[in-house]
């Protein structure tokens, strides 16, 4: 280690390179989806069938849409428990605005407006207080179900115009491709562009990895979770639309337990809780992973509960994987430096 | 906090003077004793900056084990029954200590993972069927309700916890121990504290804590269902942040507790005093939770910058 030798990194061993491969979350989420396809082919003949394929989206894709902008909610290292919340809300005032005779236009405004606003009250609160967004997000979550509660009571709204019925159950003209399916293709093209290859996304990663630091470089730290709580609130918003227009009603227990469903996938998809780590792809992966498991499981009549047991220990085995090959890894690294003694660390990075 | 549950009750007692009749306070105190003991528990987890969000299904698997073993085996003695349903609270604590502690996951995730997990067992365990009153023993249904000293079990049972809890955290070592891993881990860790210890036990005190209350749970209610206790998870930690306990870690006594879980309690009887539709509770609930933590968050400031003012410089 003189001062004359350069430091010239190790070209990485095979082996190192194949687990550093193996340890890309979106490899692991990618076969452990394909093993759920092959799985599920094999159990039901009905599952590989574009048309019951592309059907099932139906189930997942609201979900899906709020699960966009909780990827940036959860890098930010803050969590949105209250979005189940907004979309009940939005359902409300929907339900509200549509027996008062609105058009399928104006529905949709409301649904994105109430969504959004929600969402910016949310914001509003956790940066201007600077109190952690679990505890706010856990109030307004009882607060908007609340409200829902408080109006409708044991109540429903059921009316909505024909045309609003679209959203939730069109297809796109002449396929089999529903419009839920498509609107999430764009969304998540748009959100994947946001997070990956503007400022903005840049940012959210940095306050997610250190706040502190990230203000002190000039980022606006506040403001752009402000932006990030509003987002949430909006394709909550988004999502009620959808989610009262396919089931044409509004109750106050709509989405109820949606949070920790979505939170799971976002979690499932690689995206660090803590903060500061993760992206689009994964998450993508792990949105239509839990979707084909359950819609696998539910051709071979596995009652839904028991999919949760399933998707619970998916989620824990999930988290564990990269710890414990990571740790694999880096025992094969030391016993071939103990075999070669140079220096340390060679090309390591995650 | 004391203060806004002072406000509460007099805003309250003006609307309806038999708000402070005896007998009503005493209904809140048996309607928060379990809520009270779960949000104990919680709150340990929540000081060393973690989180149980498994709670409120563990109080169902719990529950229902115990309801179904009633309900089967109605000879098993009650004091049996009891030992049984601290057993499992323990065992499902620890698989959620274990993969915090040893695997190494972060506790939000991990909860979050066994709450489907035990919320699914449920349903394996009881196939969706309920366990309903007349399939409990009269012993089993009267074990919350029976009393002693003058205070029913449940809530001599919740006055015993907050004892032993506020002992074991204000006076041992390892109490101590666990405020030490919330305000700083890595000082804790250079001080000699075994983080895996700590994280594991408070889990388990979590657990055991969640098992008793599934057993009260179910023979109060009379009822074993797959929906028991379904939401309870994040009431059990807005009492807590009611109760001023930092959801970063670090602070938190068990008087704030008792007095978060005591305020959604009164929230909760108060509207039915006032004769105001449930319906309202959630929405109420919710408004006062964001009042609170905020008002928290204030009065914190002010008593950190008093605490800036009065140091010499």
């Amino acid at each position: 280690m003189t001062k004359e030798k350069k430091y010239q990194p190790d070209r990485p061993h095979l082996f190192t390179r194949i687990a550093d491969l193996l340890m890309t979350w979106e490899l692991i989420l990618f076969v452990i989806f394909i093993v759920v396809i092959i799985v599920n082919s094999y159990l039901s003949p009905y599952f590989l069938d574009l048309f019951n394929i592309l059907d099932t989206t139906f189930n997942f894709m609201e979900k899906a849409i709020v699960a966009l902008p909780m990827i940036f909610v959860i890098i930010c290292g803050d969590i949105d428990i209250s979005v189940a919340g907004i979309i009940a809300l939005s359902s409300l005032l929907m339900g509200m605005a549509s027996a008062a005779g609105a058009a399928t236009g104006t529905l949709v405004l409301v649904g994105l407006g109430t969504g959004l606003a929600a969402g910016f009250l949310n914001g509003l609160i956790i940066t201007g207080f600077g109190i952690p967004a679990i505890a706010v997000t856990i109030g307004s979550m009882s607060l908007f179900r609340g409200i829902s509660y408080a109006v409708l009571g044991d109540q429903a709204y059921t009316k909505y115009p024909q045309s609003f019925a679209f959203f939730g159950q069109g297809y796109i003209e002449n396929t089999t491709i529903p419009f839920e399916l498509l609107l999430f293709i764009v969304l998540a093209v748009v959100f994947g562009f946001l997070l990956h290859r503007t400022t903005f996304g840049r940012k959210v990663y940095t306050i997610g990895n250190n706040a502190t630091t990230a203000r002190f470089s000039g980022v606006p730290v506040n403001r752009i979770r402000l932006i990030v709580f509003s987002l949430s609130g909006m394709m909550s918003g988004l999502a009620a639309i959808l989610l009262t227009s396919r089931i044409g009603s509004t109750r106050p227990n709509i989405a109820s337990g949606w949070e920790l469903e979505i939170i799971t996938t976002v979690v499932l998809g690689g995206v660090a809780i803590s903060g500061g780590k993760g992206n689009i792809l994964g998450v993508i992966i792990g949105i239509f992973l839990i979707g084909f498991l359950k819609f696998g499981m539910g051709l071979i009549n596995v009652p839904g509960k028991v999919m949760n047991i399933v998707i619970g220990f998916l989620l824990i085995f999930a988290i564990m994987l990269p710890g414990y090959i990571h740790a694999l890894r880096s025992r094969i690294l030391m016993i071939r430096q103990q075999e070669k003694p140079r220096y340390a660390s060679s090309g390591q990075s995650e | 906090m004391f203060i806004l549950t002072l406000l509460l009750l007099l805003a309250v007692s003006l609307r309806a003077p038999n708000f402070f009749q005896l007998g009503n306070l005493y209904d809140i105190a048996n309607d928060t004793s379990i809520l009270i003991m779960v949000a104990i528990g919680q709150m340990m987890v929540i000081i060393t900056g973690g989180i149980d969000l498994s709670v409120a299904s563990g109080i169902a698997l719990s529950g229902m084990s115990v309801a179904m073993l009633n309900q089967y085996y109605p000879n098993i003695p009650i004091f049996v029954i009891i030992l049984i349903s601290l057993a499992i609270g323990f065992l499902l604590g620890s698989f959620n200590g274990i993969l915090v502690s040893m695997a190494g996951i972060p506790p939000i995730i991990t909860t979050l993972g066994t709450m489907s997990i035990y919320r699914g067992f449920v349903f394996v365990l009881s196939s969706g069927e309920w366990v309903s009153a007349h399939e409990m023993t009269e012993r089993f249904r009267e074990l919350p309700r029976g009393s002693l000293f003058g205070m029913t079990n449940l809530i001599l049972a919740a006055v015993l916890m907050v004892l032993i809890f506020a002992v074991f955290l204000h006076l041992s070592r390892t109490g101590r121990e666990i405020y030490g891993v919330g305000g700083n881990k890595v000082a804790a860790q250079y001080v000699g504290i075994s983080l895996k210890k700590i994280h594991y036990l408070v889990f388990v005190l979590s657990g055991i804590i969640v098992g008793l209350s599934g057993l009260f749970w179910v023979s109060r209610y009379a009822s074993a269902q797959n929906e028991t206790a379904f939401g309870f998870e994040l009431q059990t930690i807005a009492a807590c942040v009611i109760g001023g306990v930092s959801i970063m870690g670090g602070t938190g006594t068990i008087l704030g507790v008792v007095l978060g879980a005591m305020f959604l309690g009164i929230v909760n009887n108060a509207l039915t005093v006032i004769n105001l539709s449930p319906f309202y509770q959630m929405a109420i609930q919710g408004f006062v939770i964001l009042v609170a933590i905020v008002a928290n968050t204030l009065v914190d400031r002010r008593n950190q910058l008093a605490m800036l003012r009065k140091r010499k410089l």
